[in-house]
């Protein structure tokens, strides 16, 4: 464990009461994956469990258990493609035949060690479908050809740009809100915060 | 259209600052200490006045909820436990609010804790939501830097905030699930009783809320229940934000008041339904676990609790998934069912066993590969694993392949004779019904 991971795992152990730091285990989990090229071996989920002072086999339940964690080395960059009903709607058929043309069978790495991908559940984007997940950060609102583009540049090493590949700048309506268009209403929902404006 | 003034997220898009600078000057932490200076009573009240039902999709009613938590002894300290392992199929909405709102959260979270006189409360973030757990995390420690939450600190309430996350799986939004993913074990639901509310988080009494619960909960509280009750019909109070995915024109988040019908939200928000109204087959209204609704019913019905569940639907965490005529609506369910046989945690056999079959089952309908008799096999297996479980996942596979079958029997029924006159074809008797 890296004397940075480590730090990071102190603080987090630090969150919970005395005696439950068993409630770190997915944290320390994620953190040993992240140093570890996004996956787990054995070694890492056994260091993990001594880390915490939790039998093996209680480790290996939440490493199965949990989607996140991978137990088989992943491409460098790993892509999670949601399938689930909202982004299906919305076109991941053609983002998931372009995932299999391109990189091949789910699971299975490129030989360049570049990409790897699954068909994941709901990732919670679905305002911007259809959209993957890449390592850490989303892409969404894909089409064939921006997703092309997307694995072009980073196969490329190209600056890459995380959210959106449309423009949006979250969930609002394409082509810009509607809503929210004048901010700062305060509490009275007229000027400003209470105390700001001396009312109480 | 709900006027701006009227808005609890105003930052709802992230087109402001998220920061507490940002918070401030549209209203949030403002007299917070005046607020707990009421007492927890007044608080508990107000939010029973405002009618707010939780925002989690069981629309329980919040203040109800606060108001079951037994006093904290010191042997026991309580706990609130904020859900955000937001992962109902259709739902980004508490994604928006902490990542561009998160300080209503936060401060929602210190107000709701010291109503239920608890010192610690922890958010549990899902695993994918990573720049969304960062964001709230910078929230959290300015909230600390500036002395507004912390043993410390000047609203009065000694309260410790801390932001945890899970790894991928949707059960954990299962309350007594997250508790158990939060003690760090599997995420497989707890048999209740006992309730969280007696023994939830490390055996001790514990809430666990919704984001926007919690988020909306201040601004509440400022504006009087009074404000917040006049929105909705009767029952069905409040502001609500909603997540418009599929067939429209525009899909997007947006806080709307209660009880607005179908049609207006998708016309006004979202650019009409692609094609046209004509062109609307159905609508899943409420997140993957409601029963779908077809286009005619559902066009002129008010968006809330109580008249989505008269069609046999819900509004359940407001995720409204559109499907025009396009739709292979039996494919549409059947990727449903995977992902709850993908999502069961195994611990219930009707569950563990059932989303499997019904998965395989209905994957064959969407090919028309099946028999008739199939469909009301179908039907039977849903009612028998629907109720028969720990948790509601078995209820949640079970009710879109009740939906399916209520709604659009006859389109199953076509493709199973379409299969039929298609040849060559593999003979339909040849298929096994029972688990593969």
């Amino acid at each position: 464990m890296s004397p940075e991971t480590k730090a990071k795992l102190d603080r987090i152990i630090a969150k919970y009461p005395q005696d439950k730091q068993a409630s770190a285990v997915i944290s320390a989990l994620w953190l040993a994956q992240k140093q570890n090229g996004y996956w787990l071996p054995r070694a890492a989920i056994e260091k993990v469990a001594d880390t915490l002072g939790m039998p093996y086999i209680r480790v290996l339940e939440v490493a199965t258990f949990y989607t996140m964690f991978n137990l088989e080395p992943v491409g460098k960059y790993f892509i999670q493609m949601c399938g689930t009903t909202p982004c299906m709607l919305a076109g991941s058929d053609s983002i998931k035949a372009i995932c299999e043309k391109r990189i091949g069978e789910q699971r299975k790495v490129t030989a360049d060690g570049l990409f790897s991908w699954l068909e994941v559940e709901c990732l919670g984007a679905c305002c911007n479908a259809p959209m993957v997940q890449i390592n850490d950060d989303y892409y969404e609102d894909l089409n064939a050809a921006n997703f092309n583009k997307l694995l072009d540049d980073l196969a490329a090493g190209r600056p890459v740009k995380t959210g959106s590949q449309t423009g949006r700048v979250a969930s609002e309506p394409a082509g810009g809100k509607i809503t929210t268009l004048t901010t700062f209403y305060g509490a009275d929902g007229l000027s400003g915060p209470l105390s700001v404006a001396g009312k109480k | 259209m709900l006027a701006d003034k009227d808005r609890i997220f105003q930052n709802l898009y992230g087109f402001g600052d998220p920061g507490l600078k940002g918070a401030r000057a549209r209203g949030a932490w403002d007299n917070t200490k005046g607020l707990i200076d009421k007492g927890k009573d007044w608080i508990i009240n107000e939010m029973k006045a405002s009618g707010l039902r939780g925002r989690g999709g069981a629309g329980f009613p919040t203040g109800l909820k606060w108001s079951f938590m037994p006093k904290a002894t010191d042997a026991r300290p309580s706990y609130l436990v904020v859900n955000a392992d937001e992962s109902e199929p259709g739902t980004c909405k508490d994604r928006e609010i902490m990542r561009n709102d998160p300080h209503l959260l936060v401060e929602g979270c210190l107000i709701a804790s010291f109503a239920m006189e608890a010192h610690a409360c922890y958010i549990y973030v899902r695993g994918e939501y990573i720049a969304e757990r960062e964001a709230l995390q910078r929230a959290v420690d300015e909230a600390y830097e500036a002395k507004l939450i912390g043993k410390d600190n000047v609203n009065g309430w000694p309260f410790d905030l801390y932001v945890h996350h899970g790894a991928g799986a949707y059960i954990c939004g299962e309350e007594t699930a997250l508790l158990e993913s939060l003690e760090g074990k599997k995420g497989m639901p707890r048999l209740k009783p006992p309730f969280p509310a007696n023994m939830g988080l490390y055996g001790c009494p514990t809430t666990v809320n919704n984001v926007e619960s919690i988020a909306v909960a201040p601004t509440i509280l400022r504006r009087g229940a009074a404000w917040f009750a006049g929105f909705g019909a009767k029952n069905n109070a409040g502001t609500k934000l909603f997540c418009v995915s599929g067939h429209v024109n525009k899909p997007c988040n947006v806080e709307e008041a209660m009880s607005l019908p179908f049609r207006e939200l998708i016309d006004t928000h979202c650019g009409g339904v692609r094609g046209g109204w004509d062109n609307l087959l159905a609508v899943i209204p409420g997140g993957s676990s409601v029963r779908c609704v077809p286009a005619d019913q559902i066009i002129d019905c008010p968006m809330d609790f109580d008249s989505l569940s008269k069609l046999r639907s819900g509004l359940g965490t407001a995720a409204v998934i559109v499907m025009d005529k396009s739709t292979d609506i039996v494919r549409a369910i059947a990727r449903l069912s995977y992902f709850y046989k993908h999502e069961s945690c195994g611990q219930c056999t009707p569950c563990r066993e059932g989303t499997g079959w019904m998965w395989r089952v209905v994957s064959r309908m969407a090919e028309g590969r099946a028999h008739k008799k199939e469909i009301d096999m179908l039907l039977e297996v849903s009612k028998q694993i629907e109720g028969h479980t720990i948790c509601a996942l078995g209820d949640a596979a079970a009710w879109p392949i009740q939906g399916l079958i209520t709604h659009f029997r006859g389109e199953i029924e076509k493709r199973i004779d379409a299969y039929s006159a298609k040849a060559p074809h593999e003979p339909v008797e040849a298929i096994g019904v029972a688990a593969e």
